[in-house]
């Protein structure tokens, strides 16, 4: 199940990330937004790892390079224009791929057709917030461009194919760049330049080729887990 | 909406100013409301005093459900499986809320949630002193789930028939959302409590560690405490601090036995006499010292929230501004889902 590893550790990773917001957010709204996305992600996580096997020994159980997610969903969050640009990239790229699994009927059509409901709600949230940033002051707008900038280069993995997914993956990238084209226009802001792929970065998630900051993530994520093997919580 | 409620507070202020009205005719209104158990309301004539100490309590309230956010956070990255980790976020996304209403229930007597904030930033106000122990161990979350929420709905129950009506509606919806948490604290030691004997250890160990300043959580003892009698009177607290403490020992001890875990209290024993628990002397030095800001982590709560709040401020700027340009729907923040 490649796939369901995948599109799993995807929702597992960027939960997880959204997850280290809890207390430190700009705004009480956003500690309940931030928390809600990083909520409905885990359940995506859960419904599709459980395809894949137990749920927990897949999540605290494997090391590095077994892990599946795209190196975008792993990036840490850094400001909150950072976080927002992340989230906006991976929910526009979720949307398109869930509507078009949804509306197929491979496996995963019944969990698409669940997930494209929260996924909506997440591309509002990061879309609305891209506006604000984008078109709100000039330190923002400043900020929220070199956001978009930074993680510019781990857009390209999104539209590698994954093994047992059927889309349309080129269909998906030109329709995925129409819409932040037209998302980063809208907030006044620059459609990124520089690659969107590199010699280490597409696929490389896929293949179980992280970044730096990901093998320490997981340390947090799985020390207590691993620390008391076979107990029950 | 805080100007809303500043200008309806300065209409009624201008109403019963005593040089224009005499107030003896609102105050008498305001009594007898109270003696029939009626509900206050934003509008409704009420006491100077009255209106500062709901102001007080709600706003401390509000700080405690924000500053509470921080010794459960802190274990949402280390969570030992999937399921916890739903749980708990769940649970600090809930107390995000608790923290929303209840500012907004500040809100109807004339301030705003910015001059609250800024209160608490600057000292001014204050939280529960619980949140300013440590969670050192995933135990802890149990503990504070099982103890200090539990503490948390004994001393809110009664406020759902608080005096004042948008502070009781509040917790009508709080309550609901607290005993869940409570229910899944307990749950949570229960299967430590049942697991490996590490994991039966930690269990033992937190709640040996929360269960004293838990029944700090109701205040000093009722012949120390300033606010009881007159908040009473108003019908804003319902019963004494000590009241409330008998009343949450009582419900512990029989479901600490069937955790399987011990209270940390020789002198805890049953009082055929009294009907209750009797147990042994708080140490009141202690609630003094974190009260003061001595606690193990007062210092790095507060911190941590000035230094959310401080660097936010772009954002925040950034969504002004943005509504400031577009005015409409499109200038609201904060996209939560009803």
């Amino acid at each position: 199940m490649t796939a369901a590893l995948a599109l799993g550790d995807d929702a597992l990773v960027l939960s997880h990330r959204l997850g280290e917001w809890a207390g430190h957010a700009p705004a009480l709204e956003e500690e309940v937004a931030l928390a809600n996305i990083a909520l409905d992600l885990l359940g995506q996580a859960r419904v599709l790892l459980s395809l894949a096997g137990d749920e927990d020994e897949l999540a605290f159980l494997r090391e590095e390079r077994a892990f599946r997610n795209l190196q975008l969903v792993e990036q840490p969050n850094g400001d909150f224009a950072h976080t927002i640009a992340r989230q906006l990239y991976f929910s526009v790229y979720q949307q398109l791929l869930h509507t078009e699994l949804a509306a197929g009927d491979g496996p995963f059509a019944p969990l698409a057709a669940k997930a494209v409901k929260e996924v909506a709600y997440h591309r509002d949230h990061a879309e609305q917030w891209t506006l604000r940033l984008g078109d709100g002051t000039e330190t923002s707008r400043e900020r929220m461009q070199q956001a978009c900038d930074a993680l510019w280069r781990f857009t390209g993995e999104m539209f590698q194919p994954v093994e047992g997914l059927d889309a349309d993956w080129p269909s998906l990238e030109a329709r995925w760049l129409e819409y932040i084209g037209d998302v980063l226009g809208r907030a006044t802001l620059t459609v990124p330049e520089g690659p969107r792929t590199g010699a280490w970065s597409a696929g490389a998630g896929r293949e179980g080729v992280h970044t730096e900051s990901f093998g320490r993530m997981l340390a947090e994520m799985q020390h207590l887990h691993r620390s008391h093997p076979g107990a029950a919580w | 909406m805080a100007t809303a409620a500043a200008q309806r507070t300065a209409r009624t202020e201008a109403d019963g100013a005593p040089d224009t009205v005499d107030t003896t005719a609102y105050q008498h209104a305001f009594d007898a409301a109270v003696a029939a158990d009626e509900r206050i309301e934003p509008r409704d004539w009420m006491p100077d005093a009255y209106r500062a100490t709901l102001v007080r309590q709600i706003a401390q309230h509000a700080h405690s459900e924000i500053i509470g956010m921080q010794p459960e956070a802190n274990w949402i990255t280390r969570a030992p499986s999937l399921r916890r980790k739903a749980i708990l976020m769940a649970k600090v996304q809930d107390e995000a809320g608790h923290g929303l209403y209840l500012y907004s229930a500040a809100e109807t007597l004339g301030t705003s949630r910015d001059e609250l904030l800024d209160k608490l930033h600057s000292g001014r106000q204050k939280y529960s002193s619980i949140f300013n122990y440590p969670t050192l161990t995933w135990a802890d979350v149990g503990a504070i789930g099982w103890l200090v929420d539990g503490a948390a709905i004994t001393n809110q129950v009664p406020l759902c028939r608080c005096s004042y009506g948008p502070y009781a509606r509040a917790m009508v919806r709080i309550c609901k959302e607290e005993s869940f948490h409570q229910r899944q604290g307990y749950e949570l030691l229960l299967a430590l409590s049942k697991g490996t004997p590490a994991q039966h250890a930690m269990a033992q160990d937190a709640v040996d560690r929360w269960w004293w300043p838990s029944l700090m959580m109701f205040g000093p003892p009722d012949d120390e405490s300033q606010h009881s009698a007159q908040s009473m009177e108003w019908k804003i607290k319902r019963h004494s601090n000590d009241e409330l403490r008998q009343r949450f020992v009582d419900i512990c001890v029989p479901q600490a036995e069937s955790l399987g875990l011990t209270l940390p209290d020789p002198d805890l024993r049953w009082n055929e006499e009294r009907g209750h628990y009797d147990f042994g002397p708080i140490d009141w030095s202690e609630f003094r010292e974190v009260l003061k800001g001595n606690g193990p982590c007062n210092e790095q709560r507060i911190t941590q929230r000035r230094r959310a709040h401080d660097e936010g401020a772009w954002v925040r700027e950034a969504a002004a501004a943005y509504a400031a340009k577009h005015t409409g729907s499109a200038g609201e923040t904060g996209a939560t889902r009803a």
